[in-house]
């Protein structure tokens, strides 16, 4: 299934976001959980978060600093901020709306991908 | 192991190749390299061999031009490279010591040009007073950039009093000597004073080295980027100038004596020091301007001075000499020199002759023929009235750009044919490059005592 590039982008940062609240981490991997929750599902070209994380630090919603790898090489780590923590709550809020108002129309029709199958 | 090395070279290729966009940094090819290299690890465990990896990795990475445009869409100042020098290859904290280093210096120089006020020397029309500033000027202002640069390139104590002791001779040599008060030795003192001294921040550019020909050429580069850099602060100055007058003139407040005693002296100091300090440390973030302005010039000075020959001939009148004439033609000589400079700096030594060597070729022709015209009026002049100090100091540098431009045409022609290498014409004139301090210091420090202080 291919996901639309609107829809990977818009849930690109509170996905981010969400992973870097289990804890720190570096972007390989992040794409490597992004992977892992989406079976596989959510494709992005991996260098592409790169800005992305570049530009949750400038806002202040993580933070990075330089260390090491198990094999000694040198890595960007990134963390979650408070300023992080709030703008994940706030995207947790929205999404919720959204999802909710789906499944409700959702559940009120007949499932459409059920049907096609 | 041969496997391995091939992937190492892959990599640094890979690298390479991002590095050249300019909206993705160094530190930024790091954190991905670290990202391609733990990608390889992962596909070498499921048993791909290395170039599969390789190639694999470096696909899911994306490719390297929406890579850099998305980079680009998130970093936008990045184009525009910044001005403040925080390149990627300056470590943080040594660039922030040299700016700390560099605005110390440029307060101290702003300063020391005002320490004669608190003897009672002041800016003014004062004859007494002009005469000494016209003295010690360059004394109190240069030793600020040969101290920037002696620190940045680690002086030893032997070089240390190398680069002090043209300062000191200076100094003590500018206030021995008898000068009649604003005669013409003086006044060509205080000219040539400075060109002498810019030769010893030199020897502080080159760290040294000043045998050494590539550093020769290097301070000539810096030499003509300072200048662009200083007249940009200057333009900056003047806007800062204007409106200090226009503000306080608005409340009634005359701040004239505050900007011509003040402001403009200080910031001119301070300014000489900020400029040598930002060329060095812009050198590889902006492009450097002196061979722009140079391929943009070199037409337009050919036509000025191929009309001037032309208008000359037609009018069949000899050229006036004054002093200011003199001086007039000094610089036009020098600029055209400068023009000819930047461009043999700026130009690739291998590429064969083009265009532009011919226009070159023409300009150096026809300022030499100037240099001619300009030397035959100076002799005429000296035969009538017999020597006078800034006569022979005309006389002396008209001669020393004759041999320099004469030949640099040689050259250029032997270039022309494919004679001789362009590196030739490089060579050449950073031999001559120690010529001009010389005769700056003889004109300086002997010409008073061959002209009984006139």
């Amino acid at each position: 299934m291919d996901i639309g590039k609107d829809l990977v982008a818009a849930s690109a940062t509170p996905l981010v976001l969400a992973i870097l609240a289990e804890g720190e981490s570096y972007g390989y991997a992040i794409i490597k959980r992004v992977g892992e929750l989406t079976g596989g599902e959510l494709q992005w070209a991996d260098g592409m978060l790169y800005p992305l994380l570049h530009r949750l630090e400038r806002n202040g919603f993580i933070t990075a600093f330089w260390g090491k790898s198990e094999t000694g090489r040198k890595r960007k780590y990134y963390r979650l901020t408070e300023q992080g923590r709030d703008e994940l709550t706030r995207h947790r809020q929205q999404w919720s709306v959204v999802d909710a108002a789906l499944r409700d129309i959702w559940d009120s029709q007949i499932h459409p991908m059920v049907q096609g199958t | 192991m041969e496997a391995r090395q091939s992937m190492e070279e892959r990599i640094v290729e890979w690298r390479q190749h991002l590095d050249r966009h300019p909206s993705i940094h160094h530190v930024d090819t790091e954190e991905l390299e670290d990202h391609l290299r733990s990608q390889i690890d992962a596909l070498l465990e499921v048993d791909l061999d290395e170039e599969e990896a390789f190639l694999v990795a470096v696909k899911r990475l994306g490719d390297t031009h929406s890579l850099s445009r998305e980079f680009a869409r998130e970093y936008s100042e990045r184009l525009w490279k910044q001005l403040l020098p925080s390149g990627p290859d300056a470590e943080p904290s040594t660039a922030t010591k040299d700016s700390f280093i560099a605005v110390g210096l440029a307060v101290g120089a702003a300063a020391a040009i005002k320490i004669p006020q608190l003897f009672g020397v002041e800016f003014g029309d004062d004859p007494g007073d002009a005469s000494f500033y016209a003295r010690h000027i360059s004394l109190l202002i240069l030793p600020f950039v040969a101290a920037l640069f002696a620190i940045k390139r680690g002086f030893d104590q032997r070089t240390t009093y190398l680069l002090t002791a043209p300062f000191v001779a200076s100094a003590v040599l500018m206030n021995v000597i008898p000068f009649y008060q604003l005669g013409s030795t003086e006044l060509l003192a205080a000219i040539h004073l400075p060109i002498a001294l810019w030769f010893a921040v030199g020897y502080a550019y080159v760290g040294g080295r000043w045998r050494n020909h590539v550093q020769r050429m290097n301070f000539v580069r810096f030499t003509g980027e300072w200048v662009i850099y200083l007249a940009l602060i200057a333009l900056g100055g003047g806007v800062l100038t204007g409106f200090t007058v226009l503000l306080f003139e608005s409340i009634g407040l005359d701040t004239e004596p505050f900007i011509t005693t003040w402001l403009i002296p200080c910031g001119v100091a301070g300014a000489m020091v900020i400029s040598s300090w930002l060329v060095e440390a812009k050198q590889s973030i902006i492009e450097n301007m002196a061979p722009v302005l140079t391929r943009l010039f070199t037409p337009l000075f050919t036509v000025l001075l191929l009309s001037f020959i032309v208008a000359n001939i037609v009018s069949g009148s000899a050229i006036l000499v004054d002093r200011d004439v003199l001086i007039g033609f000094d610089l036009l000589l020098v600029l055209i020199l400068g023009l000819l400079l930047y461009s043999i700096s700026a130009r690739d030594p291998e590429a064969p002759p083009n265009l532009f060597d011919k226009l070159q070729f023409l300009l150096v022709v026809s300022a030499l023929i100037v240099d001619g015209l300009a030397l035959w009026a100076i002799a005429m002049r000296i035969s009538e009235f017999g020597f006078s100090p800034n006569k022979v100091a005309a006389l002396g540098e008209n001669l020393i750009l004759l041999v320099n431009l004469g030949w640099s045409a040689v050259l250029s022609a032997r270039f022309l044919f494919k004679r001789v290498p362009f590196a030739t014409l490089e060579r050449w004139q950073t031999a001559y490059l120690p010529v001009y301090p010389i005769w700056a210091a003889v004109v300086a420090v002997l010409f008073p005592v061959l002209f009984n202080f006139r």
